[in-house]
């Protein structure tokens, strides 16, 4: 089992997130591997495990200031990282992203067969949860994604999909392109052994030509704006000494939202 | 913006939901206004397109490759709602596709923008013409901090747009909506779907993420929704709770980042602390209302009035004041 993770670097949540230039501002200490990428990792690892034998790499597009992605990757037991950077990619859109990712794929597949691309439920700085869907279609390959929960046998991939309020129950045979959510598993954490393993590891830098690829694909659209919003006022608190209650109703009462 | 040719979907046919007339309200100071609809449209529905000024709904019928009738779930499989509408903006010569912010939703509208070589928004909180002419989609980030608008820069535009965007409000004049059927060959999906489920939409309480009030309810509610249930129905409000909460089995389904995205009018969160996750999911709501018995909880930094105590003894208390006020 031969398995492909994307992963990105993004601000960190905790962090004062915001933009420069009407780019999402990136500063290599307060940015960290996507959370969520962290559950397609682990899905990735329980399925070679499984299988008994395989490898998973994980895969950005990213400048180098996205390393550190990789190496959490590579200390949660991720065996290869591949960096794509390359000028023609800064400010990649969705489908430029996923042109990309699906470029890098190919690459791999020269290789050796890649039986599934992982991806998590969506990356916390954009929200978009379109690239895996993307991704997939540009790869010709079936797409299963916000699996909550996924089984391989004999080859396919069956999952059991949630979004909104639909539940379904879907399969496609390998190779495919699966997204998982955040409760399709606990991702393990780094320990001393998977630490002291991943300082060996390197980066693999690729650039787009290296994947063929010489123009970036026009951009669709363009931010006019990225402004923060003005701070909330102060908060009215009030301490339940018996009429906490009524004051809630009354704050609701009087600002009309009752 | 005259001749503008704006498309909405409509999915489910059978039933509208707030989303849908949401959308409909904002396609109509966009231009002219269509549906496309996965099946064909009930009585009912279409009285309610007529009243929003939808000049004609496109009603798919699908077939596949080999010319068979496609009827069952596949329908709503997003490969499939974006054939249906990269077929319906073709043949309508279509300037902009409105879709609801839901996950599916989100996947349709992007597949529908890979085909048609269209610019694509996820999620705008609003929808407007730019000073050239372009559509324009401003969009609220980062857990609410910061608001960024966006120009679609192609001739056709694809949004998907957060629920509450805008009041839905009927056109002034009713229009007599045309049905049209709209032919669409299925794409080989590669996929098997073995089952599809809707979860029933309760009939007492409003849907989560369409709801005006959401009252949530955290760790502190100890497992006991009781309190959090009973504020609600004396509100009319929906219910939520944290991303603990749902995976200690107290609830079924979360505000967050990675569940539902609320903004609504009024947001109540008892017992929730508010950490980063979940302050990405409400933190857009109009007005934030907290109960905490901890002090220091980071919800309160975010929240326009809060009660500090046991929201056993202050969500009960509210509700019944509530319900004197409502007489």
């Amino acid at each position: 089992m031969r398995i492909v993770v994307t992963v990105k670097y993004v601000p960190d949540i905790n962090t004062d997130r915001g933009f420069e230039d009407c780019r999402v501002r990136r500063t290599p200490d307060e940015g960290t591997l996507n959370e969520l990428d962290e559950n397609a990792i682990e899905a990735a690892l329980q399925l070679v495990e499984a299988a008994g034998e395989g490898e998973v790499v994980a895969l950005t597009v990213a400048p180098p200031d996205g390393d550190p992605a990789l190496r959490k990757a590579f200390q949660l037991g991720v065996d290869r990282g591949v960096r794509v950077s390359d000028d023609i990619l800064a400010g990649a859109d969705y489908f430029a992203t996923a042109a990309a990712l699906a470029a890098a794929v190919r690459k791999l597949e020269s290789e050796g067969p890649v039986d599934l691309v992982i991806t998590g439920m969506a990356a916390l700085d954009g929200l978009g949860s379109v690239v895996p869907t993307l991704l997939a279609t540009e790869l010709g390959r079936p797409a299963l994604t916000l699996a909550k929960k996924l089984g391989v046998s004999d080859g396919v991939l069956s999952v059991t999909r949630e979004h909104d309020d639909v539940t379904e129950e879907l399969s496609a045979p390998l190779p495919a392109v699966l997204s998982v959510t955040d409760t399709a598993n606990q991702p393990r954490l780094p320990n001393f052994k998977r630490i002291m393993a991943a300082r060996g590891k390197q980066v693999e830098a690729w650039t787009a030509s290296d994947l063929g690829l010489d123009a970036a694909p026009a951009a669709r659209t363009r931010t006019l704006s990225a402004g923060p919003r003005p701070e909330r006022p102060e908060a009215e608190l009030v301490t339940d000494k018996g009429e906490g209650g009524k004051a809630l109703a009354q704050y609701l009462i009087k600002n009309d939202l009752v | 913006m005259t001749n503008r040719t704006v498309l909405v979907l409509l999915d489910p046919a059978t039933e509208i939901r707030t989303s849908a007339l949401e959308l409909f309200t904002i396609a109509r100071g966009l231009g002219t206004v269509e549906a496309v609809a996965l099946a064909g449209v009930g009585v009912e529905v279409l009285a309610q397109l007529e009243a929003y000024g939808v000049e004609s709904v496109h009603q798919a019928e699908f077939s596949d490759a080999a010319g068979r009738v496609v009827t069952g779930d596949e329908r709503h499989l997003p490969a499939v709602v974006a054939a249906a509408l990269a077929a319906a903006v073709r043949r309508a010569d279509a300037d902009v596709v409105l879709l609801p912010s839901s996950f599916a939703a989100k996947e349709a509208a992007a597949l529908t923008a890979h085909a048609l070589g269209a610019g694509l928004i996820i999620d705008a909180a609003g929808v407007s013409e730019g000073d050239d002419g372009r559509i324009v989609g401003s969009k609220r980030v980062f857990a609410g901090s910061w608001d960024t608008s966006c120009e679609v820069t192609t001739d056709v535009a694809v949004l998907t747009v957060r629920a509450n965007a805008v009041v839905p409000a009927p056109a002034a004049a009713r229009v007599n909506t045309q049905t049209e059927p709209l032919p669409v060959e299925v794409p080989e999906l590669g996929v098997t779907l073995a089952s599809r489920e809707v979860k029933a939409r309760s009939g007492d309480r409003p849907p989560l993420e369409e709801a005006a009030i959401v009252v949530a309810g955290g760790r502190g509610t100890d497992g006991d929704f009781g309190p959090v249930t009973e504020l609600a129905d004396a509100l009319g409000a929906a219910v939520g709770a944290s991303r603990d909460a749902v995976f200690e089995g107290w609830w079924d389904t979360y505000v967050g980042q990675t569940g539902v995205t609320v903004a609504p009018r009024v947001y109540i969160g008892a017992g929730i602390s508010g950490a980063p996750h979940h302050r990405g999911g409400m933190q857009a709501s109009q007005h934030i209302v907290a109960v905490n018995s901890d002090p220091e909880a980071p919800i309160f930094e975010i929240c326009d009035f809060a009660v500090i105590g046991e929201l056993a003894d202050v969500l009960p208390q509210a509700a019944e004041e509530i319900r004197r006020h409502k007489g």
